[in-house]
């Protein structure tokens, strides 16, 4: 039902603010929904974050043998393979790069990502990673559409390649729904293809979108449960009341 | 004449309490021989949906605080570890979070019950001024327990919320200093937010309810009809429109109570966060003084009252505003002064009023969780007049509306 909801919220947004965001407005260019059922996108996505972000990112509330547990990763796969920190599986999901030179590297430290798919939303993620663009003027070389300025290189770069804005596209392309794609040029392949590149990158998003809540999916399946046992409660308790109150006239 | 022990004469294990303490007595007052008119409609629920979400903070409450931490350091990390460390513990703050709009949601319809049928009339003023009490009591703790997860709304919020207080001319500021313990949200008033929510404003909040309920208890209950049960009693001093209170409406309760915690459960488990107006999202960042966020919105329940702060150019005004549109509920008994208590046998004239009046409030909680724009502001300041005048003018309409024959028993049974 909420997901639903959440569609028609956010296509109708997304509508509503297309002219909006053609004149450089704050609205996302892509729409991403998790899929924490979906254990195999998941595990890649898990896979993507160790390698890709966690040199410079934490998930400073997550475990490691938690999401190992839930993303059911053997216990031996995850520390050859997931964790180079040398944590203990038991700790948290913690940067090795220490935050005050961070600061002065980057200008600020790299934040964590623990709670950013329930603070900006899983959308958000998935928008600023399919959107950096190359850009002498920054001190990477690249910007994003979606945070513009952003000090983080294009850590993704050898999946995705380079691609720059294309400015000649003057006209949008126009009222047929849906949202509002910006226009790249590719400038340097990667190793995907664009549509490998978003579905690594919709992995990497559904991640985050775990890892900011890892209990979610198995609420869902208790929500499921208690709703339907105080579905016939409520039939029990419907009866109960009428057969008391046959007496009030 | 003094008080009578064991007044109904109970023998056995029973009688020897009854003799020391008056179990009976209270049972068959309160409960069993509480005579509650027997035309409740769907608008009577809420009470009794209130104490039971009331008992839902009350407990979730105490198992948040095993686990939570009242330390600006450790407030936020506390949270997560509840969310994702405790057992059961995601279920059990969200019970908390989602208690809180759920009480918010069940107090309003409660008042908006009283408002329609006249529950505030003679003789049940001291009832409604116990619920205004109860409602003030309430926003505080709700406010207090917002701050609680340290998140940036949290800070943000109790910055705001706590500056209004400086807008009081000469002592304001320092008064600001004295709330906060500091020059700036921070620890100290983290830790001092926590005391209030979990120790003093739970003591008031079942003290008064416990007053509330006495008070209602001594007068009766009003009914949709509005009119007094205990004017038509039968040969044995029962209202002949009264039924007991156990079984009839324990099991009428039990039924409204069940079909609640279905809705409650479908936020619980599936949208927690409603849509951003439970939880808001730039709560799941830790508090930051250095950095503000966007858009700074209060919580849906307190939205209406927000949208009247900012309609008010001058900030004094905006809080004197804002405090009497809270006060001018208290005298609410005493403004409306129809004949009639009930909305079914008032005139046009109220009618018309009452439905401007829950339209414009409506309105009111959209635009306080909104960004203002010019055209926005305009509409808080037509809504912010709109609900003055309509408790202002309540003598006036009572004056000058019709009102319909009032029956001398009540029309509907259940």
């Amino acid at each position: 039902m909420k997901p639903m909801i959440l569609r028609i919220v956010t296509v109708g947004a997304l509508l509503a603010s297309a002219p909006l965001f053609a004149a450089g407005g704050g609205a996302l260019p892509y729409h991403y929904s998790p899929e924490l059922g979906n254990e195999a996108s998941l595990q890649r996505g898990a896979k993507l974050f160790m390698n890709y972000c966690s040199g410079c990112h934490g998930l400073e509330y997550l475990r490691y043998n938690r999401m190992a547990e839930d993303l059911e990763i053997p216990e031996d796969l995850l520390t050859e393979n997931l964790i180079f920190t040398g944590a203990k599986p038991g700790e948290h999901i913690n940067t090795a790069m220490p935050s005050e030179p961070a600061s002065t590297w980057f200008g600020q430290a790299p934040p964590d990502l623990s709670l950013t798919a329930r603070s900006r939303g899983p959308s958000w993620i998935y928008s600023y990673l399919l959107t950096f663009y190359v850009d002498e003027s920054r001190p990477m070389g690249v910007n994003n559409l979606v945070l513009p300025g952003a000090s983080m290189p294009n850590v993704l770069a050898t999946l995705e390649g380079w691609k720059a804005m294309d400015h000649h596209d003057g006209e949008s392309d126009g009222g047929h729904g849906g949202s509002h794609e910006p226009a790249f040029v590719e400038i340097e392949p990667g190793e995907l293809d664009e549509a490998e590149f978003r579905a690594a990158v919709g992995d990497l998003t559904n991640f985050l979108a775990y890892a900011a809540e890892p209990g979610k999916r198995d609420r869902h399946a208790l929500g499921f449960k208690v709703i339907g046992y105080l579905i016939v409660l409520f039939i029990l308790s419907w009866l109960l009341k009428r057969e008391y109150w046959k007496d009030v006239h | 004449m003094g008080i009578q022990a064991n007044p109904h004469k109970t023998t056995g294990f029973l009688g020897w309490i009854d003799d020391r303490f008056p179990l009976t007595k209270l049972w068959k007052d309160h409960v069993a021989e509480y005579y509650a008119p027997k035309n409740f409609n769907f608008w009577y629920f809420f009470g009794s949906l209130a104490m039971l979400v009331l008992v839902n903070q009350l407990l979730t409450g105490i198992f948040l605080a095993m686990h939570y931490k009242p330390d600006a350091a450790l407030a936020f990390g506390s949270v997560e570890y509840i969310m994702r460390d405790v057992p059961w513990g995601d279920i059990i703050r969200y019970m908390h979070s989602t208690g809180a709009s759920a009480f918010f949601v069940v107090v309003y319809l409660h008042m908006f019950r009283g408002l329609i049928y006249g529950s505030h009339r003679k003789p049940r003023e001291l009832i409604w001024i116990f619920g205004c009490l109860i409602y003030v009591c309430l926003m505080a703790e709700a406010f207090m327990g917002y701050v609680l997860p340290w998140g940036q709304m949290s800070y943000w919020g109790a910055q705001v919320i706590i500056s209004l207080f400086g807008a009081i001319p000469v002592i304001g500021p320092d008064l600001v200093v004295w709330i906060q313990g500091d020059y700036v949200p921070s620890d100290a008033t983290l830790n001092r937010l926590f005391s209030l929510h979990v120790v003093a404003l739970p003591f008031v909040l079942v003290g008064l309810v416990i007053a509330h309920l006495m008070a209602l208890h001594e007068v009766g209950s009003n009914n949709p009809d509005g009119v007094e049960i205990k004017k038509v009693k039968d040969e044995n001093g029962i209202p002949k429109d009264g039924i007991p209170f156990h079984p009839y409406y324990t099991v009428k309760d039990v039924m409204g109570v069940v079909f609640f915690l279905i809705l409650f459960s479908v936020v619980l488990f599936f949208m927690p966060e409603g849509g951003g107006y439970f939880i808001e999202a730039p709560n799941f960042v830790e508090a930051n003084p250095a950095v503000t966020p966007d858009h700074i919105a209060p919580v849906w329940y307190f939205a209406h009252f927000y949208a009247m702060l900012r309609a008010v150019p001058s900030k004094l005004g905006g809080v004197i505003v804002m405090a009497a549109a809270v006060l001018i509920l208290f005298f609410l008994p005493w403004l409306d002064r129809s004949p009639v208590k009930s909305i079914r046998y008032k005139g046009p004239l109220f009618k018309i009023s009452l439905a401007i009046f829950t339209l414009a409030t409506m309105m009111m909680f959209w635009l306080g969780t909104e960004a203002p724009t010019t055209v926005k502001t305009n509409l808080a300041r037509a809504g912010t007049v709109i609900y003055f005048a309509f408790f202002l003018g309540l003598p006036l309409i009572s004056k000058l509306d019709s009102t319909k024959p009032v029956p001398d028993r009540v029309t509907d049974a259940h």
